[in-house]
C-alpha cells in the first residue's frame, strides 16, 4: 500500500515546513511580523504531526517504496539558512510558498485515499490540516505582495 | 467659578433614561479677561482628544483668549473638558512658536525664507521615485489637507508609503469595522447612551480620555435608572469604580490575554441561549465557525489565563446577554495590545450574536484616539484609499482614477497602502529617501523610541518636519516648516460617531506660518503635478474648495458627505452620511441591518484575524455576503514577550487626564502642566513592598529594549503590572516608549505599546510624592498625598435643552 509512503510524506512535509518556518523567522527577525507569524504558524504545522503521528503509527510507516523516495529529496529542499536583504526575503518566502503548496497536495492525495478506506479520523485530520495549511498559504501570498515592490524597484 | 483641574467632569446633570441629555454651557477666558472684552466668538470644535465637543473660540486683539462649549452642538451640549478648557489656545502664544522655515545648513537647523525651504524639498523630490517618496501625518490636520495630501500622494507621486499617526491609536477601530462589517464607520451614536441599560467599557478609560463624554454617561449613572457598567481594564480606574458602584462587574485581565476573556464571553452568550438565532441566520455569516473557536474557552479557562475569577466572566456575560440595550466602546486597551483587531472584533460579534445593532441604546463605538483620526481614514491620507474604497477592488480604483482624471496605473494599489511602522523600517533600510511628517512627534510617540531617532537622524533619508514647535522629531530633520493651528486656519474634521464639525480660522498665525492646506498645495504647484489632460492635478485653493472636491469623492460611498458644505456646517455638527435622503445627517448606521459587505462595496475582503492574510476576492464572492455581516473568531495565543526570572513584571503604558498627543498642546497650558507636570511610573502596593519602593522614589524601570526612570506612584494598577504615561517627551531616560517592543497587530498593523517585559529597580528615595495626579486612574493607594488641584477659574451654566436634529430623545418629544 502507497498509502502509508504518503503518509510519512505528509508527515515530513510538515515537520519541515515547521522547522523551515522557524528557520525564516528567526533569519529576518528584524521585521517583528515575520518572526511572529512564521512562529505561530509552525505551530500549526507541529499540530498536525501531532494529529498525524498516531495514524502513522496505525498504518506502520514505510518510508521507501518500490519507486517512491520522496520524503528524503523533500527533507533536502527544507531551508536551513536564510538569505539577507529585502530580496532574500522575498526569495525565502517563496520558497516557503513552495513548500506549503507541496504539503497541501500532500493532504489532498492522503484525503483521496483516506475517504476510500472511510477512515474518518483520518479524513477529519486531513481537513483540518488542508484548512490551516491554506491559512498559511495565503499568509505568505500576502506578505510577497506587500512586499515585493519596493526591494525590486528601489533595491536595498 | 469652578476649578476644573479639581472637578475633572463639573457639576452632574442627571436625568432619566430617554430623555435628552440637559445642555450646560463651560466657559474658560484667560486671566484678566471678561466676557464683555471678547470681540468675537468663532465657530470650531476641541481638538485636544476624538470626542470633538463643539465650541466657540474667544477673539480680542487678533488673539485666542478663550473658549466656550456650544449648547447646540450635538456631541457636548456645550461641555468641555479640563483639556479643552485650558488646553485649547495657550499654546498658540507660545514664544517657541515656529515662525520661519528652516534647513539644515552645515548640519546645523537655519532659518530661510519659503522658496529657499520649498526649493531643497522639490529638488530632492525631484530626483526621486515614487517609491522612495514616504508621508507620516496626524491625527491633527483637517479633512480638506489630509484630501489634498491623500491626491499629491496617491495620483501626483504615486507612492503607497503614506500613512497617519492614526496607525497608532484607530487602526484597529477602523480595521474591526471593516472585518465584521465591511466597510469603516461607527455603527454607533453617542446617543445611544440616553437609551441603552448597560454599557461595556473595553479597555477604554473614558473617564480621563474622553471626559465630556464620560460626564454623559456619568449623568446617567447618577440618575434614579441608571445603566449597569462593565469595564475591562486591568487599572483600576474611575471607570472601574463606577462599574461596581452600578452593579456591574470590573474585570482586570492579565496585560495581553484581552482575547480569552473575549472569546469566554463569547461562549457564554453561546452556551446559555441568548443568541437572537433568526436574526442571526439573516443578517450574518460564519456563527457555525465560530462556535467552534470559542468551544475551549469555559469560564474556569478563561480565569487561568486572565487571572480574574470565573464567576466575574459569568456575570458580565449574563449582563451582556439579558439586558435589552448594550452599548460597547473600545479603546486603547484593546488597540494597542495583543491579538487586538480579534479582541475588538469579538466586542462587534457579541453585539451581532444578539442582534443588538441599529438601534437606539445598542450602539458600538470602536473608539478613536485622536479628533481628526476619522478624517484621516476617510480622505485616504492614512493606509486606506479615499472614500473607503477597497485597493484590492479595480473598480474602485478607477473611480478615483476618473475623479482625479489619471491613468488607474498611477494609484498605487497592488497591495494595501505601507503601514507606519514599515514606512519607518524602509527609512531605516534607506530605500525611503525622502520622509515628510506632518504634525506628529514620531520620536516620542512611536515604540522602540531609540531606533525611530537613529532612523530620522540618519543621512539615509530626507526628512522633512511641518509642525508648530521644534519638537523632538523636528530637531532632528532636514528641512522644518512652520504650520499654522487650530484657531489659525478653517477646515472640518469628523469624530468618532461621525459628527462633521467646520472649525474656522479665529486669529492669524504668527510669523510666516502657512496652514498645512498651503503647504501641501505650494509643494503641489512645486512639482507642477497635471493630470492626464495636462491640467493641474490639484485645481482647488481654499479648504471650501478642497472641502466641495471630498465631497464628490465620498460621493455614493459609505462616508457620503454630498449633502454637506460649509453653509451648512455653520449650524453645528453633523454626522454623516449626510445626502439628498438624509439632509440632517444620520444618527446611526444599519437601522436596516444591511451592511456594506457586498463583494462590490465592501472596503475590504477580509482577513484571517490570526495571521492578517488577506481572503481574496474569489473567496469573498464564493461566500455571497450580500448585505450580512460576519462573524469572525480567532484563537488566543500568548504574548510575544511573557515575563521571565530576568522581566519578572508587566509593561504596560495609557494616556491620562491631564494631557494629550506629546503634551505639544496640553503641556504648554499652565493648569494642565501643575497637575501632572512630569513623568511618572505606577505600581501596586505589594510590588513596590517587595522591593522596598515608597511613594516618590526613583526607580529604573527597564525591559530588553530600554530605560526609563521615573518617580513610582503607588496606586492600582493589577498586582504585576506596572504602568507608564506615553506623553513625557524630552530626555530620553523619561520616555515610556524607550521600553516597548516593534510588533504589530497582524490585521491592523497597529503598534503593541501595552505588552512587554520589564523589571524595575529602585535608584534614590525620592521627593515626596511622584508628580502624578490624584484625580483618576493615578490616584494614590496609600492617604496622605495631596489632591491634585488648582486649575484657573472657569464658569458654567445650566441653559435650556435646545432641539438636536437627530437625537432619538428629541425627537421623542420633550
Ligand atoms: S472631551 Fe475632548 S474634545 Fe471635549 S473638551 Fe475635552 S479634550 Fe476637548
Amino acid at each position: 500500500m502507497y498509502l502509508v509512503i504518503y503518509l510519512g510524506l505528509a508527515r515530513h512535509a510538515e515537520q519541515t515546513m515547521a522547522d523551515s518556518l522557524r528557520t525564516v523567522g528567526q533569519g529576518h527577525a528584524q521585521h517583528p511580523d515575520v518572526l511572529f507569524t512564521c512562529q505561530a504558524l509552525a505551530k500549526m504545522s507541529d499540530e498536525h504531526v501531532r494529529r498525524l503521528t498516531p495514524i502513522v503509527e496505525r498504518y506502520g510507516e514505510q518510508r521507501h517504496g518500490p519507486e517512491v523516495s520522496e520524503p528524503e529529496r523533500l527533507h533536502a529542499e527544507g531551508l536551513a539558512s536564510v538569505r539577507t536583504g529585502p530580496v532574500g526575503l522575498l526569495r525565502d518566502l517563496q520558497d516557503l510558498h513552495v513548500l506549503g503548496t507541496l504539503t497541501q497536495t500532500t493532504w489532498t492525495v492522503v484525503r483521496q485515499a483516506a475517504q476510500g478506506l472511510r477512515d474518518a479520523e483520518l479524513i477529519a485530520v486531513c481537513d483540518h490540516a488542508s484548512r490551516q495549511n491554506s491559512r498559511q498559504l495565503s499568509w505568505l501570498n500576502t506578505r510577497l505582495k506587500a512586499a515585493a515592490p519596493q526591494p525590486l524597484i528601489v533595491g536595498g | 467659578m469652578t476649578d476644573r483641574i479639581a472637578d475633572i467632569w463639573g457639576e452632574r446633570t442627571p436625568h432619566a433614561k430617554g430623555t435628552v441629555w440637559p445642555a450646560r454651557v463651560d466657559q474658560h477666558l484667560e486671566d484678566g479677561i471678561d466676557e464683555e472684552q471678547v470681540e468675537q466668538w468663532v465657530p470650531s470644535a476641541c481638538l485636544l482628544c476624538s470626542n470633538g465637543c463643539g465650541c466657540d473660540i474667544a477673539v480680542k486683539g487678533g488673539r485666542m483668549v478663550g473658549i466656550r462649549g456650544r449648547a447646540g452642538d450635538v456631541v457636548n451640549h456645550g461641555r468641555l473638558g479640563p483639556k479643552g478648557l485650558y488646553g485649547s489656545t495657550a499654546w498658540s502664544r507660545s514664544a517657541d512658536r515656529l515662525t520661519r522655515p528652516m534647513i539644515r545648513v552645515d548640519g546645523v537647523l537655519t532659518e530661510c525664507d519659503w522658496d529657499t525651504a520649498m526649493a531643497r524639498i522639490v529638488e530632492r523630490s525631484k530626483q526621486l521615485s515614487p517609491l522612495e517618496h514616504g508621508f507620516y501625518t496626524s491625527g491633527q490636520l483637517f479633512l480638506e489637507e489630509y484630501y489634498t495630501l491623500a491626491v499629491i500622494g496617491k495620483a501626483g507621486i504615486g507612492t503607497p508609503h503614506m500613512d497617519g499617526n492614526t496607525r497608532l491609536c484607530t487602526a484597529t477601530a477602523a480595521a474591526a469595522l471593516k472585518e465584521s462589517f465591511g466597510a469603516d464607520g461607527q455603527p454607533g451614536s453617542y446617543t445611544d447612551i440616553e437609551h441603552c441599560d448597560a454599557i461595556f467599557l473595553y479597555g477604554h478609560n473614558m473617564a480621563e480620555t474622553q471626559t465630556v463624554l464620560w460626564s454623559r454617561i456619568l449623568d446617567r449613572t447618577r440618575a434614579d435608572d441608571p445603566p449597569v457598567l462593565v469595564c475591562v481594564d486591568p487599572r483600576r480606574t474611575k471607570v472601574a469604580e463606577e462599574a461596581e458602584r452600578t452593579g456591574g462587574v470590573h474585570l482586570a485581565p492579565r496585560v495581553g490575554t484581552n482575547l480569552a476573556l473575549m472569546n469566554g464571553l463569547t461562549r457564554e452568550i453561546l452556551h446559555r441561549g441568548w443568541v437572537d438565532e433568526k436574526w442571526v441566520a439573516a443578517h450574518t455569516l460564519g456563527i457555525d465557525d465560530l462556535r467552534a473557536i470559542v468551544e475551549p474557552y469555559t469560564p474556569e479557562h478563561v480565569a487561568e489565563i486572565c487571572g480574574i475569577d470565573a464567576e466575574k466572566v459569568t456575570r458580565a456575560a449574563e449582563i451582556f446577554g439579558t439586558s435589552a440595550n448594550v452599548l460597547s466602546t473600545v479603546l486603547q486597551g484593546f488597540y494597542q495590545s495583543h491579538q487586538a483587531t480579534a479582541s475588538a472584533v469579538s466586542v462587534n460579534n457579541l453585539h451581532l450574536l444578539r442582534g443588538l445593532i441599529g438601534r437606539p441604546g445598542s450602539g458600538i463605538l470602536q473608539m478613536n484616539g485622536q479628533p481628526t483620526a476619522q478624517n484621516n481614514r476617510e480622505c485616504g491620507a492614512d493606509g486606506d484609499l479615499p472614500g473607503f474604497r477597497n485597493w484590492d477592488n479595480e473598480q474602485h480604483v478607477r473611480e478615483l482614477a476618473g475623479l482625479w482624471n489619471v491613468d488607474p496605473l498611477t494609484i498605487p494599489h497592488w497591495a494595501p497602502p505601507t503601514h507606519a511602522m514599515q514606512i519607518f523600517s524602509y527609512a531605516e533600510e534607506g530605500s525611503i529617501r525622502l520622509l515628510w511628517i506632518s504634525a506628529t512627534n514620531p520620536a516620542v510617540s512611536m515604540p522602540e523610541s531609540a531606533r525611530i531617532r537613529r532612523t530620522l537622524a540618519g543621512e539615509q533619508c530626507f526628512v522633512v518636519v511641518q509642525d508648530l514647535f521644534l519638537t523632538e522629531t523636528a530637531r532632528l530633520a532636514d528641512v522644518v516648516l512652520p504650520a499654522a493651528g487650530w484657531g489659525e486656519k478653517t477646515g472640518t474634521f469628523t469624530n468618532v460617531n461621525r459628527v462633521v464639525h467646520l472649525s474656522e480660522k479665529a486669529v492669524e498665525p504668527p510669523g510666516e506660518a502657512l496652514s498645512d492646506l498651503q503647504i501641501f498645495l505650494r509643494y503641489a504647484g512645486a512639482m507642477d503635478f497635471r493630470d492626464d489632460d495636462g491640467n493641474p492635478l490639484i485645481p482647488w485653493r481654499t479648504p471650501e474648495e478642497a472641502f466641495d472636491a471630498w465631497r464628490e469623492a465620498s460621493r455614493g460611498r459609505p462616508s457620503d458627505y454630498s449633502g454637506l458644505s460649509y453653509a451648512k456646517l455653520r449650524g453645528s455638527g453633523i454626522p454623516w452620511p449626510v445626502t439628498d435622503a438624509a439632509p440632517e445627517g444620520t444618527d446611526r448606521l444599519y437601522t436596516d441591518a444591511v451592511f456594506p459587505t457586498a463583494t462590490d462595496r465592501c472596503e475590504t475582503y477580509g482577513h484571517d484575524l490570526l495571521t492578517g492574510g488577506t481572503v481574496t476576492e474569489q473567496e469573498h464572492r464564493a461566500l455571497r455576503p450580500d448585505g450580512r455581516a460576519f462573524l469572525k473568531g480567532a484563537e488566543y495565543t500568548p504574548a510575544h514577550e511573557p515575563v521571565s526570572d530576568e522581566y519578572p513584571l508587566l509593561y504596560t503604558t495609557g494616556r491620562t487626564v491631564y494631557q494629550f498627543h506629546t503634551r505639544t498642546k496640553t503641556g504648554r497650558a499652565e493648569s494642565l502642566r501643575r497637575a501632572a507636570p512630569d513623568m511618572w511610573v505606577e505600581m501596586s502596593p505589594p510590588d513596590a513592598a517587595g522591593l522596598g519602593i515608597d511613594e516618590g522614589d526613583v526607580v529604573r524601570v527597564e525591559s530588553p529594549r530600554g530605560w526609563l526612570e521615573a518617580p513610582v506612584r503607588i496606586g492600582h494598577v493589577k498586582e504585576g503590572t506596572v504602568f507608564a504615561p506615553f506623553h513625557y517627551g524630552g530626555d530620553p531616560g523619561r520616555q515610556a516608549n524607550e521600553l516597548t517592543m516593534t510588533v504589530w497587530d497582524p490585521v491592523s498593523k497597529q503598534p503593541t505599546f501595552k505588552t512587554a517585559a520589564c523589571r524595575v529597580t529602585k535608584v534614590r528615595e525620592g521627593g515626596w510624592p511622584a508628580p502624578a495626579p490624584t484625580t483618576a486612574a493615578s490616584a494614590p493607594a496609600g492617604a496622605g498625598v495631596p489632591p491634585t488641584a488648582g486649575g484657573a477659574p472657569t464658569v458654567s451654566r445650566v441653559v435650556p435643552v435646545p432641539s438636536y436634529p437627530n437625537d432619538p430623545a428629541s425627537i421623542g418629544g420633550r
